[in-house]
């Protein structure tokens, strides 16, 4: 699974990419959120704040109940703010 | 048409082109956004966008088509910017090309809108020797919303 992190979050995980593998227990994006942060101080520190982070699976919003599997790519980003 | 790139545009020559050539158009509505150089009251000596490469240009295109469906449409227009870029400088052009100018005008403000709240770009601004990333203003939720539900026109 291919996860992202950007702005920020980016900043806090101290990387913009990387490859996991988590256990199959992990079946949403939520999940995987938690599953990560346990050893992601930054990602962990900015989750503890609900509502601030949004995530995407290959490349569409979604929401923490959306489910995630091998293979996919995952985002965990900063509301945006562009324009 | 959708373009995300670093380098900067010219937004006469890009509005231009949009209807060159073409006598169906009556209307061209546009709207750019630029750099300023104050943001909440702190001085901004320039900004810094990052984005999703690959779902920038997905949500883009999203935007694009959901415009077309909602109005008729004879050509619209997506440029936004990446990289650092000073005050004054373009970041963004949305424009929607119709027939008459309700078309033109309420399709160019849906672009915006929901560009804002939809298409994966960051700000950072620099100022005063450090750098923040800016939060997202609950009023372009506020803005974005307007458009649901869907507009009939």
């Amino acid at each position: 699974m291919n996860v992202k992190y950007f702005a920020w979050l980016r900043a806090k995980v101290g990387k913009g990419a990387e490859e996991v593998s988590p256990p199959e227990d992990v079946r949403t994006v939520g999940e995987l959120m938690t599953w990560l942060a346990h050893d992601r101080p930054g990602l962990a520190e900015a989750i503890a704040r609900p509502g601030v982070i949004r995530a995407a699976v290959n490349q569409d919003y979604a929401d923490p109940d959306h489910p995630v599997k091998p293979g996919d790519e995952v985002a965990f980003f900063p509301p945006v703010t562009g324009g | 048409m959708i373009r995300v790139q670093e380098k900067p545009f010219d937004v006469g020559a890009e509005l231009a082109a949009l209807s060159e050539g073409r006598t169906d158009i009556g209307a061209v509505a546009s709207f750019t956004g630029l750099v300023r150089d104050i943001a909440d009251e702190r001085s901004v000596g320039a900004l810094t966008l990052e984005h999703y490469p690959g779902m920038t240009e997905k949500k883009l295109a999203e935007i694009e088509e959901e415009a077309k469906r909602r109005w008729p449409l004879k050509a619209t227009l997506i440029i936004h910017r990446y990289g650092r870029m000073e005050p004054g400088e373009p970041i963004v052009l949305v424009a929607a090309a119709s027939k008459h100018r309700a078309a033109a005008l309420d399709a160019c403000a849906f672009l915006i809108d929901w560009l804002k709240t939809k298409a994966p770009f960051w700000k950072l601004e620099e100022g005063d020797g450090e750098a923040s990333w800016v939060d997202a203003r609950s009023s372009d939720d506020e803005a974005a919303a307007r458009w649901v539900p869907p507009a009939r026109g």
